[in-house]
């Protein structure tokens, strides 16, 4: 303990993962150390103070899910696992708000790079969203703000479903696989057709064929345990519309489609 | 027989009681919101163990009147809202979906 005490002080830090062969086994922190102070054991092993029952998370979820856990356990910190089991890192309450002023600095700058005002009015519209990975949270807004403004103005029940149901689909393959991007929406009456067009930055898809096949999916565990990652975004998307177009680098994909409308009378609804 | 009826009839917590009434002609059972999305078309109820808000949105998109959750899972505030927001009910039950299903199949049945 004498030795924990000697490692937390040099590193300024007040916990410290244990490990045993590459495996977490537990964490020991100042409030151990103090208890072995106070025991005036302080050269009993480490083993015998630590923590065995230690919440871990794992080194693909969600920054959500850590800030979550912190809420919910009001440990300072928890450490990281792959996929492996093997201890990877540790995640402490400052690292998160550092990491997460810094990109709300960045997602600020975005918006001011990118915010234009949808066109909204007369018979048809434009309308688009930016998605980030792995938030579940705001995903889904674009479909449904679709969907009203197509309700607006009158189209089958039909057509509108099918319509939501790729937006729907091309939003949250965005959020399961991508680091974000963006999805927009075309509606125009003149031409009777329906574009959307969703545009990511990465990593891009390894094998399209397989992509497209239903069932097949990449997606980790956990996000199936949501629900999602069933393999069938892909091809449920190609199914509801009438023109597919996909195109894939590391550095991105694009995904095109076009969905016909019926012709509309000259009077907007 | 009326969505309404059925909390009563299947013994089910009813967790969002603001939705349209309409007759119960139909119900699809999955955890995998993409096999909803193609497949729940003419479903009336959605039975599922995914209690989170995403659901809600894909209920809705595919015009589902409510949804039941089986397994007594637990639901967060978020997700009533949503369906409040939607007009969707959420229902709960202690029971698993195989037999939520052949509930809801055998009352269909028999009408």
């Amino acid at each position: 303990m004498r030795h924990a005490q000697q490692a937390m002080k040099a590193n300024g830090i007040s916990g410290m993962p244990v490990v045993e062969d590459e495996r977490l086994v537990g964490i020991v922190s100042m409030d151990d150390v103090i208890q072995a102070l106070v025991e005036g054991r302080t050269d009993s092993p480490i083993r015998d103070y630590m923590s065995r029952n230690v919440i871990v998370l794992e080194d693909d979820m969600p920054v959500s899910f850590g800030i979550s856990y912190l809420d919910k356990y009001r440990f300072g910190r928890f450490p990281i696992l792959n996929a492996g089991r093997q201890l990877v890192g540790i995640v402490t309450s400052r690292d998160i708000i550092n990491a997460l002023l810094l990109e709300i600095h960045r997602e600020v700058e975005r918006f001011e790079a990118t915010y234009s005002q949808p066109q909204l009015d007369g018979p048809g519209f434009t309308l688009e969203y930016t998605t980030r990975g792995f938030d579940f949270e705001t995903a889904g807004r674009l479909s449904t703000e679709t969907k009203r403004q197509l309700k607006m103005r009158n189209l089958p029940p039909k057509l509108i479903r099918r319509v939501a149901v790729a937006c729907y689909e091309l939003e949250m393959n965005q959020v399961v696989h991508s680091h974000g991007g963006t999805v927009r929406v075309e509606y125009d009456p003149r031409n009777g057709t329906i574009k959307i067009v969703a545009a990511d930055r990465g990593p891009g898809i390894v094998n399209l064929e397989e992509a497209l096949t239903e069932g097949f999916s990449t997606a980790t565990e956990w996000v199936r345990s949501l629900g999602f990652g069933a393999g069938m975004g892909l091809s449920n998307t190609r199914r509801v519309t009438d023109k597919f177009d996909i195109q894939s680098t590391p550095a991105g994909t694009v995904v095109r489609v076009t969905i016909n409308t019926p012709e509309v009378s000259n009077e907007p609804a | 027989m009326n969505l309404r009826e059925l909390p009563k009839v299947l013994d089910l917590e009813v967790l969002q009681d603001t939705f349209d009434d309409r007759p119960l002609s139909g119900a699809y059972t999955s955890d995998l919101l993409s096999d909803v999305m193609a497949h729940a078309n003419d479903a009336d109820v959605l039975i599922t163990i995914q209690s989170h808000k995403n659901t809600v949105a894909v209920a809705s998109l595919v015009g589902v009147g409510a949804i039941l959750l089986s397994n007594n899972r637990p639901v967060p505030e978020e997700m009533i809202q949503a369906a409040r927001d939607e007009s969707i009910g959420i229902f709960r039950s202690r029971e698993n979906q195989f037999v939520l299903s052949g509930r809801i199949y055998r009352i269909l049945n028999a009408e």
